[in-house]
This record gives C-alpha cells, sequence and structure tokens, in this order.
C-alpha cells in the first residue's frame, strides 16, 4: 500500500516539475536568457522615452544583449544607460548607439550600429555617440513647426 | 446611555475575540513550523498527505485548467482580432495564467478540494477524542497530525499551480493554433518573448507558495479550534472556504502589487 502511494506521489511530482519546466523552457525567455559570459558597456542618453530596464539591445535587428540598468547622472545630467552585451558578440570603438522604437508605438530598444575602428569596445567602456529617443510627440511638433512658415505644402 | 455602552463594549469583545483568533493561528503555525524538522524525519507521513491532497485534486485541476485556458484563448482571440494583433494571443494566455490565474484559482480551488476535507478530518479526529487519546499516549499530535498534513499542502500546491498554468497554455494553444489556425510560430516565439523567467515564472511559482501556506495553514487551524460537536466541524468546514479563499484574494493583491508593480 505505502509502496503504490509512493509511486503515485512521485508519478504527480514528476508531472508537477514537468509543468514548470515547460513553462521555464517553452513559455518564458529562460533558453535566450544567459549571464553566464558577457561584458558591460555604459552609454550616455540626453533622453531615453521610455526605454526600460531588460529591453533588447539589438544590432541590425538580432538581439546582442539587455540593458542592465538605467540611472540619471548629475554631474552630465544624463541618463546613464548600462548594456548586458553577449560575449561572443564584439563591436568596434567608434559604435554608436541609438533608441529606437520596434513599430509605431511598440517597446523601446536600443540599437547599436558598428562604426569602422579597428579596435573593439571592451568591458565597461562608454559608447560615445548616442542618439536619444524619437518621442512621436517631438516628430509631430517638429513637423508642424517646419511646414508652418512655407504654408503652401498642400492646402 | 447603558445601550451605547453595551455597543461599545460589544465592539470591544468582537475585537477581542478576532485577536485571540489571530493569535491562536500564529501560535498553531509557530508550533508547526518548529516541528517540521522532527516531520521531515518521516517522509512516509508527508508522503500519504501529498497523495491525498495532491493526487485527488489532480482531476479538478487539470480539468479547471484546461478550461480556463480554452476560454481565455477563445476570448481573447475575439478581442485582439479587433486590433489585428492575434498572435499576440500565446502571449496573453500565458502571461495571464502564469502571474494571476493559474496561482489563484487553484489556490481557490483547493481550498474548496482539500482544505475542506483536511478541516472536516481534523474537527472529527477532535469530536471523538482521537488528538486527546494520542496525546494521552504521550504522541504530540501537532507533530503527528497537523504537520505532515501541513508540509503535504504546502508541496503539493506549487506543483498543482504549475501543471494547472501548462495545461491552460495547452488549451490556449488548442483553441487558437489548433481550431482558429493563429500561426502557431507567432503563437510561440510572441509568448516567449514577453514571458520572463524571474519576474512572470518564479514570482508565479513564489506566489502559489504563499497560498499553499496560506490555504493548509487555515484548514488546519480551523479544524483544530473547531468545535467538537457536529455542527461545530461543520462550521468550521465552511470557514476554510470562506476564510481561505478571502486570504488567498487578499494575498494576491498584496503580492502582485510588490511584485509586478516595479517594472
Amino acid at each position: 500500500m505505502q509502496k503504490t502511494i509512493n509511486l503515485f506521489v512521485g508519478i504527480f511530482v514528476l508531472l508537477g516539475l514537468v509543468a514548470l519546466l515547460f513553462l521555464s523552457l517553452r513559455v518564458s525567455n529562460l533558453t535566450s536568457w544567459s549571464t553566464a559570459s558577457s561584458y558591460e558597456l555604459v552609454a550616455y542618453f540626453d533622453d531615453i522615452g521610455g526605454l526600460k530596464r531588460r529591453a533588447a539591445v539589438r544590432s541590425a535587428g538580432v538581439l546582442v544583449g539587455r540593458v542592465s540598468s538605467i540611472g540619471f547622472d548629475d554631474k552630465r545630467y544624463q541618463a546613464v544607460v548600462t548594456l548586458e552585451i553577449d560575449s561572443s558578440v564584439s563591436f568596434p570603438k567608434d559604435s554608436s548607439a541609438q533608441i529606437l522604437t520596434a513599430g509605431l508605438l511598440g517597446e523601446k530598444y536600443v540599437g547599436l550600429l558598428p562604426g569602422a575602428e579597428e579596435q573593439a569596445l571592451k568591458d565597461k567602456d562608454r559608447i560615445r555617440l548616442t542618439q536619444s529617443a524619437l518621442g512621436l510627440e517631438s516628430v509631430i511638433s517638429q513637423f508642424l513647426y517646419n511646414r508652418e512658415p512655407g504654408g503652401s505644402a498642400s492646402k | 446611555m447603558t445601550g451605547l455602552l453595551d455597543r461599545v463594549a460589544h465592539l470591544g469583545k468582537w475585537v477581542i475575540g478576532v485577536l485571540i483568533g489571530l493569535g491562536a493561528f500564529a501560535r498553531l503555525c509557530a508550533a508547526v513550523i518548529a516541528r517540521l524538522p522532527r516531520v521531515v524525519k518521516r517522509m512516509e507521513l508527508v508522503s500519504a498527505q501529498v497523495h491525498f491532497l495532491g493526487n485527488h485534486s489532480l482531476a479538478i485541476i487539470l480539468v479547471s485548467g484546461l478550461f480556463v485556458g480554452l476560454v481565455l484563448g477563445l476570448q481573447g482571440y475575439y478581442t485582439l482580432r479587433r486590433y489585428g494583433s492575434e498572435e499576440a494571443l500565446g502571449l496573453l494566455v500565458a502571461l495571464s495564467l502564469v502571474r494571476e490565474l493559474g496561482p489563484v484559482v487553484t489556490a481557490l480551488l483547493f481550498a474548496g478540494r482539500a482544505g475542506t476535507s483536511l478541516t472536516a478530518e481534523i474537527g472529527l479526529m477532535k469530536a471523538g477524542e482521537q488528538l486527546a487519546a494520542l496525546e494521552a499516549m504521550a504522541v504530540d499530535p501537532v507533530e503527528r497530525i497537523l504537520g505532515p498534513r501541513f508540509l503535504g499542502g504546502f508541496i503539493a500546491m506549487p506543483l498543482l499551480a504549475a501543471l494547472f498554468s501548462a495545461l491552460g497554455v495547452v488549451g490556449g494553444w488548442l483553441v487558437g493554433v489548433a481550431l482558429i489556425g493563429v500561426d502557431a510560430g507567432a503563437f510561440w516565439s510572441q509568448m516567449s518573448e514577453g514571458v520572463d523567467f524571474w519576474n512572470d515564472i518564479i514570482n508565479g511559482v513564489v506566489k502559489s507558495m504563499v497560498f499553499g501556506f496560506a490555504v493548509t495553514s487555515i484548514a488546519l487551524y480551523m479544524g483544530y479550534s473547531s468545535r467538537p460537536t457536529p455542527e461545530g466541524v461543520s462550521r468550521a468546514t465552511t470557514a476554510t472556504v470562506v476564510a481561505g479563499s478571502l486570504a488567498v484574494l487578499g494575498l494576491d493583491f498584496v503580492l502582485t502589487a510588490l511584485m509586478f508593480s516595479s517594472n
């Protein structure tokens, strides 16, 4: 009796663990998540828009890392964004970072545009060229401001 | 004047009664937890309880999980189709199951299916003076009776919640991909893109552990403190469902605010 109970309990526990495994491997992003080997880069932005921690870092559209922390530097009055880049990927020293939006209203992510220099960025290096988030509001206001004086656009 | 004083005294009596109940509950929890090291040494008692609380709840948990997933898939599809984003169906189903519905609905069902049986069993043991008999034989009823049941419920609850969520995702897949024809690749990739392992899965597991603790300890306390009469046991069983469900819903609000507000 005790043996069959133990067997059933074992099956139950195994089932539960399989369900957990399914949730972590198939449902969540555990498989694409690795801190095992990565290096950090720092970038200063004038405006990060709606960038959040754990946001994607992409280059040529491919996921190469994640945003590990966002802070504010009160000496430069800029946002400090720390990027966690997969150590299998390296970028030239004069690469630039920009904050982009997936789709029109989608999530913000950091795009890395590789430069042409020979030397590669190392751990804790700073990305010098940055471009801030382009908010929809500023685009619209720029558009309105620019077409105001001419007035001949399409009226 | 005396009528007003009586009212105030009545309120005072009620508050004192609630406080005494809470204190007795906390003391019982502390007593059970303090005896856990000795309970662990007799795993066969615990495994019998996991069998009783977990295996016997499997059917209702699996069927509920599947059907909640089916309904989520269907309703989510109808709403998402309006905005042309049916591909996000997997994300919607998985996030709502893993974060909220899995742990909460499992805990509510667990309170109804397993909590009541715990309360009734212990209440009847008390009414039959079996607990007193154990004590007379120098066997500690908290260690022998309550400990294994508490540990069994605490182990079974997270596993049941994980099964509920997994079956729910399968249910959402059945309706969304197999029946309606949402693209399978987009369904799974949007899901794994949006569900974070630490933020969502682990927090869901932590939630179900907290709920397991709450429901099991409330059920044990209600049985242990019930009046040893048929009416007392029946009241205690009802109180387990009511107090257990309310505790789960209240704790869920607090835990959600703590876990998911930061981002």
